[in-house]
């Protein structure tokens, strides 16, 4: 029996690296990746506590939140295609018409 | 007890460790499909601990949908777009270190919160043979069914919106 604390902790450590991935890494594909990355600490969380108080509720939410990331990666990966084709790049740091 | 190592927390260690370094790895990689396998990494040990907590339904969901529809997806798009080694200026570089700390700081927060306040929920009662896959179907098609429903409704919009968005128009 695995202590509840040491998933949620598991949890915070793979989404501090999502949020680092996010800020840190310069192609938009692998943004995106980080975001899917933070998604999926979410989702041990839940399980983590749908586990500890006995209930099931966590793992549905689960289900709804790997929903909801497939569709955000088909409309993302949409979006990035229309991005490289448009600008001819990936780095996010070329993609800067809304900057002054 | 205490730091006695049980088997569940052996598995536990080998699979966090696992997820970790695949996280680890997306980040140092350069190149986006070695980044791309490495959250494959992460989405199977993640599967795993699923399994390890007695969710076996998210766990399979996990493997099929995240490991074999959305990484298959990312994988797919990096190769249509013929995605480089990624290029760093030197101010993306500056915004390592402090993002490293603004990282641990969130990170450490959330931690030492959870470890705090991690008694109350300990106290639960430990029902194994929670029967997990008819519980979620029953909770999915009962009490959750307007949500089901409207899932079906967004996946029907995003198929829309991407076919929308990646459909080249002819002039």
């Amino acid at each position: 029996m695995v202590p509840t604390n040491y998933y949620v902790i598991l949890s915070a450590v793979l989404f501090g690296l999502g949020v680092f991935a996010f800020i840190f890494k310069r192609n938009v594909i692998t943004i995106f990746m980080s975001i899917e990355l933070m998604l999926n600490a979410v989702n041990l969380a839940f399980v983590a506590f749908s586990q500890a108080l006995g209930k099931l509720d966590g793992q549905v939410f689960v289900l709804f939140v790997i929903v909801v990331a497939a569709a955000e990666a088909a409309v993302g990966l949409g979006i990035i295609i229309l991005i490289a084709r448009n600008r001819q790049t990936l780095n996010v740091e070329r993609v800067d018409l809304l900057k002054l | 007890m205490g730091w006695a190592m049980t088997a569940p927390l052996v598995v536990f260690f080998g699979l966090a460790a696992l997820a970790v370094i695949g996280a680890v790895s997306l980040i140092l990689q350069k190149h986006p499909i070695h980044s791309a396998l490495s959250l494959i990494v992460v989405m199977v040990a993640l599967a795993g601990l699923y399994l390890l907590m007695g969710a076996e339904f998210v766990a399979a969901v996990q493997i099929i949908v995240y490991g074999g529809a959305i990484m298959v997806l990312f994988v797919f798009v990096i190769m249509l777009l013929n995605a480089g080694v990624e290029e760093h200026t030197s101010l993306s570089k500056m915004a390592g270190p402090p993002g490293l700390l603004l990282v641990l700081a969130l990170a450490g927060f959330i931690a030492a919160t959870v470890a705090r306040s991690g008694a109350s929920v300990q106290a639960a009662t430990q029902t194994g043979a929670l029967s997990s896959t008819k519980g979620i179907s029953e909770m999915v098609f009962k009490d959750f069914v307007y949500p089901f429903e409207l899932t079906s409704f967004l996946v029907l919009v995003a198929i829309l919106g991407a076919t929308v968005l990646a459909h080249r128009e002819k002039s």
